[in-house]
Parts: structure tokens; sequence; C-alpha cells
């Protein structure tokens, strides 16, 4: 299992929650764990074609998965998944 | 017993004495020996040769060595009139060992009875020591790094919760020019976290009362004010010529825009961005780091995208975050530390976490992968999905 750290913007789709735990040997099987035990993180997360939406930043640790291999990156257990929207609140 | 003045004839009839007319020669034909000014603190400052070193002859047997380490070269040493680099270059021959050292006949009173040029170096009023005497005691800001504060510009855009804590610490911190960019009046509802403004001054522009709370702290800080909303048609013309730009902004295409015209114009941007408990912090540094389109390639739709005024947002929160922004500013006007360029921090107050992510540069960057020359008006600001980019707007 890995841990996803939910943003603020989307921790009302979580029930409140600031961390979610998901199963997944990849990025892309973790946020889709997460979607199905979350749907109202689907469409915030993934977009139709089913890639990743572009405005949606994800690290795997502190690298970001498109540096690293997309949703295809491996993830091993105990590994820190970081959902990250842009904000532009000043 | 010889008499003062009896020793130093005799002193100057052990040493070589050179007169200002062989010293300026010399520098201009640049030969490379050391010229060493002896006197004390405040004479140098007042005016001193041109390119001297300066070694007070109090300190010049602790110091000299690490001014001129190489005792076979050549050393002119000078003081007001000639005495004093006489008794000083006695002693660098007969107890320090230097080889070929000279005392200049006269000293700066007779050099510049000759005409000849004199270099006079800006310094801190009595004033100025006083008020920034706890960064002159930094070693990392210190005379020189307060001298760049004081030559610096830096525009701050916003005059709200993160532009309020940013103008108040870097006016006290004693940047020269502190622009304001901001077309809002102070309202009620921003009291709870701008702490620029204050309860006599709801209804005057946000621009104006940032004016009165930053010469409040720091007369000297000249403000620039910009009492309008940037966009494409302004930004190149206001951001001319600032050193740094600390972004503020509440809302995304202001952000979009601000990058691009930062790049082309190679402005380092220090950008947050609060909402709630958490807060976003980085440095765009044009073509030295990523930009803010690399970390953030398209901007997320409205719902994804709440502003302060919407969800709300703790009110010390932006002093939190204004402030690692000022940290930022100075860092990047003094070469002080390790810029915070190609890291993103989160701050989440409740957890009380700080989390740093990688942000690389992207090569396909539309923006900062290629030339600023090659950027046009148009791009700026602009995006692909254009309606989803409006609907950021906060």
């Amino acid at each position: 299992m890995s841990t996803v750290k939910i943003p603020p913007v989307l921790r009302s789709s979580v029930g409140g929650a600031k961390e979610v735990e998901a199963g997944g040997d990849n990025v892309g099987e973790v946020l889709r764990s997460l979607a199905s035990q979350h749907p109202a993180t689907e469409s915030q997360l993934f977009s139709e074609d089913g890639g990743l939406n572009r405005y949606v930043n994800v690290y795997l640790n502190d690298e970001d998965v498109r540096v690293l291999d997309g949703l295809d990156t491996e993830v091993r257990s105990g590994d820190m998944i970081v959902i990250l929207p842009a904000m532009a609140g000043g | 017993m010889a008499s003062g003045s009896e020793l130093i004839r005799r002193i100057k009839g052990q040493i070589e004495e050179v007169d200002p007319k062989e010293v300026h020669d010399l520098r201009e034909r640049g030969n490379g020996a050391v010229i060493v000014d002896v006197r004390e603190q405040h004479e140098f400052e007042e005016s001193h040769l041109p390119g001297a070193l300066h070694v007070p002859r109090g300190h010049l047997e602790s110091r000299v060595e690490g001014s001129a380490p190489d005792k076979s070269k050549r050393v002119i040493l000078y003081c007001a009139s000639g005495n004093r680099s006489a008794l000083a270059a006695h002693t660098m021959k007969e107890l320090l060992g230097y080889e070929d050292v000279a005392s200049m006949r006269g000293g700066i009173t007779l050099w510049k009875d000759r005409g000849y040029e004199v270099e006079v170096p800006r310094t801190l009023t009595a004033e100025q020591r006083e008020r920034y005497s706890r960064h002159l005691l930094i070693p990392e800001i210190g005379l020189e790094g307060q001298m760049k504060l004081l030559d610096a510009r830096v525009l701050l855009l916003g005059a709200g919760g993160l532009g309020s804590p940013a103008a108040l610490y870097l006016a006290a911190a004693g940047v020269g020019t502190l622009g304001i960019v901001d077309n809002d009046v102070v309202d009620l509802s921003n009291l709870q976290r701008q702490v620029a403004h204050s309860n006599d001054r709801i209804g005057v522009p946000k621009v104006d009362s940032a004016e009165i709370a930053i010469h409040e702290i720091n007369p000297d800080v000249k403000v620039e004010k910009y009492g309008v909303r940037l966009d494409a048609s302004n930004v190149m013309e206001i951001i001319d010529g600032y050193d740094v730009i600390v972004d503020g902004l509440d809302n995304f295409p202001t952000r979009y825009l601000l990058n691009d015209a930062s790049v082309r114009k190679q402005i380092p941007v220090v950008s947050a961005s609060i909402l709630g408990f958490e807060g976003q912090l980085s440095v765009f540094h044009p073509y030295e780091g990523p930009c803010y389109r690399c970390l953030y390639p398209t901007p997320p739709p409205a719902d994804l995208a709440p502003s302060c005024g919407a969800a709300g947002v703790l009110g010390v929160l932006p002093g939190v975050m204004g402030l690692l922004q000022s940290v930022e500013v100075i860092k990047l006007i003094t070469g002080a530390g390790e810029p915070l360029a190609g890291r993103l921090l989160l701050y989440d107050a409740l957890g009380t976490t700080f989390t740093e992510l990688k942000v690389r540069r992207d090569p396909d960057c539309p923006i900062c992968s290629r030339d600023p020359s090659e950027i046009s008006d148009e791009e700026m600001g602009a995006f692909p999905d254009y309606e989803a980019f409006c609907a950021g707007a906060g």
C-alpha cells in the first residue's frame, strides 16, 4: 500500500481525509484504486481518454512523475504519492 | 631619547620614499604594485587612492599579510602626509620581511594637491549604520549586502495577503525601491490578514495605504505605485527595470501572464500562493531554473481552483508565506544562501509540515524553452485551452 496525500481542494471528495491508503504496483494503479474508493475524485484526476488531467501534478515522493515513467512509474510499499493542484490565492 | 619627530626623520632615512608622481605613473602603467592605505577607517571612507587596499596602521602586523601575501612584491604605503606610512614601511621591512616596500611622500594630501584622481567610496550614513546594524553584523549580509539591498528594485504584485508582509519587511530591510501593483481599495474583510493596511484606511487605494505603512517603518524607501490591474498591455512596461518580482497575485491568468513577461525580461519571480491552511512557494529564475509553466503547464478548472474570497484562508498563513518570499528576495539580491529555485515548498499549517518537491525545467516548455526574443506579445498569458484558462480566474 502507498500513501496518497490529498490536496485541500480534493478533500471533500474523499470524506475530508488528508491522506488515503491505496494499493497498486504503479502510480496509475494507485490513483485508479483511489478513484474506485472515492468515485468523486475520478473526473478530477483523469481526463476522458483515461490519462491524467494536464492540470494535475503527481509526485512520487519528491519527484514529478512526468520526469519518471508517468502513470507507469513503479510504486513500492511505503512510497508517498502527492497530488498537487496549482493554487492562485494571494 | 629621540623625540617623535626626530624618530620619524631617522626612519624616513632608513626606508624608501617615492613621490606621488611615481605612484601615479606606476598605476597608469598597471605594473601590479600593491597600494595600501594605512590610515584609520573614517579617513579611508572619506576618499582614497583608486584600487588601494586598506590596512589601518594599528592593525598592520596582524592584517597586512592577508592583503599583501607576497613579500617579494612591490608594496607602496601611504597615509595622510607620509609619516604613518613611513613608520609602517619600516615595520614591514625590518620586522615582517617585506623586500620591496616604500612609503609615498606627502601622503594623499600631496597626491590630491597634484590633481590626481581619488576614489570616494559609497558608504552608509550614521543613521543607516544604526538602522541596519543587525544586518551589518551578519557576514552573509554585511555592508556589501546592505548596499545591494539599498540599490535594489523589487516589484510587489498585489498589496494583499502576501504583498503586505513582504512590503513591510522588505522596507524594514532597506530595499531601496519598492514598486506596488494593485488596483483595489482597502476593505474591512482584508484586515484579518493584510497587515500593511489599517482600520482608518478602509476605502483608501491599497497602493496609497501600503505606501503610508512602508514610510512609517522606513522613510528612505522609494515607493513606485501602480494603481492598475496588471494586463497584457502594461505588464512589460511595469516590470521593466526591477531586479526581483514578488508574485502575490490572486488569479491564474495574471500569474501566467507575469510568468511569460518575466521570462522575456529575465527577471526572477518569487512566487507564493495560499488557500485555507496551505501555502506553496517557489523561485522561478528564468533560464537558470524552471518557470511557472514548467511546474504548472495548465491551470485547473474553476471548481478545482477556488479563490481565497470563495474558500477562505487562515489570516496568519499569508504572513508566513509572504515572509518566506521576502527571505528569498533578500537572498536573490545579496547572493546569500541557496535560492528556492527548482524546488517547490508546501506548507501545511494544520499539520505543521513542510514538504519539498523537485521542479524540473521542461525542455518542451512553450515559453522558457525558447529565446526571449522569440516570445511574441500575442503569446503572453495566452493558452491553448483558453476557456478553461479563463475559468480559473479568481
